[in-house]
């Protein structure tokens, strides 16, 4: 299994600062910037985001490769840009 | 251009959609709609697009808030009773959103300052209520090749259609000419239930919005009515273009634009 390590990331979006639903917001504005195929690490908080920003993610078409737990509560979301419409 | 995060928090359900995303906002943030009538349809329409952020909105009106426009008219508020319309929408609209840039036109649109007032703008909202401006409005925007949605509203009922050049019948293909002057009551005559509007102005809004993102199904080929008494929507399939229309036609026969006669009722709805 490939560790945060070997993904290459492209871009990275703190949304640990803002609440729902700018969550998102803020990660899909960050997304929307990249081209297919390149990978966006989010970090974000617990709870709320955890449970949603994910899924949105894969509603909205993108792959997501990685998920990890950090120790002070937060996470790292590493998203790879799916196709554009 | 980056969206601050006031933006992303203001513009979050938007962005959130699919079919808009920070891409679609950007888009709306880079649009101009022109609204033609401050009045019972151009209130809602111009808080909606407002509050959308769409970037410019130009408003045209020449008249001043009477107290019995203030049933409809959303957009203005008893202490404006007596101002100018176009200011009263202006303040309205910067107050729901001062990302906006409202540019006033404090007059009647006529065959004499239409084609300026409409060129810079990607889509026009006719808010009018009277045939000489819908015609006048529809034969300009064919002429200078502008997106339009028509709609007019009456008692308790209201209909909706859009023009896009090279799609679809013009507003002349289906109504050919204006009545003659009075021979169709007006708003002042017949009256018209406030919340009429409302309902059709918000769906001029959504139809200009829908336009500048290029998504959806817009009213093109189709004439939407609303009977709020029987509360039925009708979407009624129109004719192709029509060949012969002299504006919109193969070989148009009008090539200049001309100013109907006037019925009583001046001004917006």
């Amino acid at each position: 299994m490939a560790s945060a390590n070997d993904i290459k990331i492209d871009d990275y979006v703190d949304i640990t600062d803002v609440v729902c639903p700018v969550t998102f917001v803020k990660a899909k504005v960050a997304i929307e910037e990249l081209e297919t195929g390149q990978i966006l690490s989010v970090h974000m908080n617990g709870g709320e985001p955890l449970q949603n920003v994910p899924r949105s993610m894969k509603e909205e078409g993108h792959r997501v490769l990685k998920l990890t737990a950090n120790d002070d509560g937060t996470y790292d979301l590493i998203v790879e840009k799916g196709e554009e419409e | 251009m980056a969206f601050t995060g006031e933006q992303l928090e203001r513009y979050s359900r938007h962005i959130i959609l699919k079919e808009v995303g920070a891409k679609g906002q950007r888009k709306l943030l880079n649009s101009k709609v022109i609204i033609i009538g401050a009045g019972g349809l151009g209130s809602p329409a111009a808080m909606y697009l407002a509050a959308a952020g769409v970037g410019t909105i130009g408003i045209a009106d020449a008249d001043e808030v009477d107290l019995s426009n203030l049933q409809r008219q959303i957009i203005h508020t008893t202490a404006n009773v007596g101002k100018a319309k176009v200011i009263s929408t202006k303040e309205t609209m910067e107050a729901i959103n001062p990302d906006v840039k409202v540019i006033t036109y404090r007059t009647f649109v006529s065959s004499q300052n239409i084609l300026d007032l409409i060129k810079d703008y990607d889509f026009v909202i006719d808010g009018t209520d009277n045939f000489p401006a819908k015609f006048l409005i529809n034969d300009a925007c064919v002429m200078a090749e502008k997106p339009f949605s028509h709609a007019g509203i009456i008692r308790f009922q209201g209909q909706l259609m859009t023009y896009v050049p090279g799609r679809g019948p013009c507003y002349r293909c289906v109504f050919k000419n204006p009545p003659p002057a009075d021979a169709v009551p007006t708003c002042r005559q017949a009256g018209v239930v406030g919340a009429m509007g409302g309902v059709i102005g918000s769906l001029q809004a959504m139809e200009a919005i829908k336009y500048l993102l290029r998504k959806g199904e817009l009213l093109t080929g189709y004439l939407l009515t609303y009977n709020a008494l029987t509360m039925e929507f009708r979407k009624i399939k129109l004719p192709e273009k029509v060949k012969d229309c002299p504006i919109c036609g193969d070989n148009p026969t009008i090539h200049e634009l001309t100013d109907y006669e006037m019925n009583s009722c001046g001004g917006a709805f």
